[in-house]
């Protein structure tokens, strides 16, 4: 059997694209969309799969990650599917994707403006834990009412010392619109000032938002406890970055552990660089 | 003197029900006005009408406003009024649970109205919650705990601090100490009347309990099926009761 074009029917794209340019327009702004059912599960990432279907084009070269690797189930699925429904080329190499769709990370290379990065979106709403109700969130969305956002991390603070929400980490947009920057680390918040498109879809929640290139984005603070994006104080264990996202692996039952980069594309082309990091314990040297 | 607060003919009728019809006073600066009637009198619907939290069907509310002198806040578009709801306003419910974020610690209650205004600062919000928390005597060990763990009355206090702290200059009140055993209720009313003269604060205060209002009220107005059938000062009407149902009210005052 054939499929249309990368699954979805051609009407059924068309309303998600113009929910895609609305979202463009008011960048941070949660665009409602009928989202349909996809053949996966919600929480697989439905929203940003619709997002993608209605963005392919068939020139376009295909980048699926999951948490940053290219080699997980999610990933695997999803490029499959679109390996299958659109007939178009996938790949690995950040840099030779067009379209790349991400659960949870920004890759570490920076995007360039010829590229797309289509986020998978579980609770759009930033103020949903703090007021569950969706008709008064809606309000203080149209008030700018965001006072509430602080709260949250007034209580990390006290009760912390520090603000310790690390993923999905509240950002203001254009100085208008508080935005759930989806699951990433806030590690990744200062790279979505940036020159590729950002596109955001949540299929159970049915909304859409964007953020146009160089639109401003920053993570909400406090005066005297700024924003501090974080990650693990050691080395790549295969590839020897500082810089990258690390991820803790545990590799006995033991207590034995490494860190490697999220990003494996990035770790993969480092290593090729540079060569493999010979002593894999000198990662505990770092303070 | 301008008024605070001037009130013209409000009504409010739920379908055929009357809620509230034909009410109008005024309210000056520092002044308490008490309103007292039986359940389902429309207390709470004039009140809420007052608050902006109902629509009223007729008749207007002015606000003497910082800036703008008075203005009609059921004209005013929505985010003004929301504004003036959270600086210049102050709502207590009976219920503290409708009026607090039970999983939200104490200090973050009181800081949420300061962060709604715009404070950014960390410090500045959290010595000025331990100030408040401090103000209505429930100690500042408690400030990172949950409303959830406090007493009815730690929690009623705990609303009244949340509500103060922006500065208002006028307070709404639906049956404050309702829910309350006695003894909290006389600390509680202590605490309200003390808070009331140092902040020079204007209220109107709700309740149905005949002593309540004799020890906050300036003036009251008694209401009967959504009209108010009799007002003045407090002790004057409550010691020379006009209106057949004022007599009655005040004769079923129990006696201990």
């Amino acid at each position: 059997m054939d499929y249309n074009f990368a699954y979805l029917d051609e009407q059924t794209k068309r309303m998600i694209r113009r929910a895609i340019l609305k979202g463009l327009a008011i960048p941070g702004y949660q665009v409602p969309f009928s989202s349909r059912e996809m053949p996966m599960p919600y929480g697989w990432g439905t929203g940003g799969v619709q997002v993608s279907a209605s963005i392919l084009t068939p020139e376009d070269r295909l980048k699926v990650i999951d948490q940053g690797a290219d080699d997980t189930t999610n990933a695997v699925s999803i490029r499959k599917f679109f390996e299958k429904t659109a007939n178009i080329p996938t790949t690995e190499n950040t840099e030779e994707a067009t379209v790349i769709q991400t659960r949870h990370r920004i890759p570490e290379q920076p995007l360039m403006d010829s590229q797309i990065l289509v986020y998978q979106v579980p609770i759009p709403e930033p103020l949903r834990f703090l007021e569950p109700r969706e008709s008064e969130t809606r309000k203080m969305h149209a008030l700018q009412e965001y006072g509430l956002m602080h709260v949250k991390l007034y209580e990390d603070i006290s009760i912390n010392g520090a603000i310790a929400t690390s993923y999905a980490y509240p950002v203001k947009v254009e100085d208008r619109y508080v935005m759930d920057p989806s699951p990433i680390p806030k590690f990744d918040n200062p790279k979505m000032e940036m020159e590729a498109v950002q596109l955001f879809g949540a299929g159970r929640e049915q909304r859409i938002y964007a953020l146009p290139p160089f639109t401003k984005v920053r993570s909400l603070d406090f005066e005297d406890y700024p924003f501090e994006p974080s990650k693990a104080d050691y080395k790549c264990n295969l590839c020897g970055s500082d810089s990258s996202y690390l991820d803790e692996v545990i590799i006995d039952d033991k207590g034995g552990r490494m860190f490697v980069c999220s990003d494996t594309d990035y770790c993969q082309k480092m290593i090729a660089k540079h060569g493999e990091v010979s002593k894999p314990d000198d990662q505990r040297e770092l303070p | 003197m301008t008024p605070l607060l001037k009130v013209e003919n409000l009504k409010k009728n739920y379908g055929t029900q009357i809620g509230c019809s034909g009410i109008s006073f005024n309210l000056h600066p520092g002044e308490v006005m008490g309103i007292v009637g039986e359940s389902g009198s429309g207390k709470s619907t004039l009140l809420n009408c007052l608050a902006g939290h109902l629509q009223p069907d007729e008749g207007s509310v002015f606000y003497n406003t910082k800036t703008d002198g008075l203005v009609d806040t059921i004209l005013m578009n929505e985010p003004d009024r929301r504004m003036l709801g959270r600086t210049d306003w102050a709502f207590v419910h009976q219920n503290p649970r409708d009026g607090l974020r039970m999983s939200i610690s104490a200090g973050g209650n009181v800081g949420e109205r300061l962060m709604a205004v715009g404070e950014r600062h960390y410090g500045h919000i959290r010595e000025n919650a331990l100030s408040w928390i401090d103000q209505v005597e429930i100690s500042t060990d408690r400030i990172d705990d949950r409303p959830s763990t406090f007493s009815g009355g730690m929690q009623q206090r705990l609303q009244i601090a949340r509500n103060l702290v922006t500065g208002p200059r006028l307070v709404f009140m639906d049956e404050p100490t309702g829910g309350l055993d006695v003894s909290v209720q006389a600390r509680l009313l202590d605490l309200l009347r003390n808070l009331v003269i140092k902040m020079n604060l204007s209220a109107i205060i709700v309740t149905h309990d005949l002593a309540v209002v004799r020890l906050l009220a300036d003036r009251l107005m008694v209401m009967k099926s959504g009209h108010v059938i009799e007002s003045g000062l407090t002790d004057q009407v409550l010691d020379d009761p006009q209106h057949a149902y004022t007599q009655l009210l005040v004769s079923s005052v129990l006696q201990v």
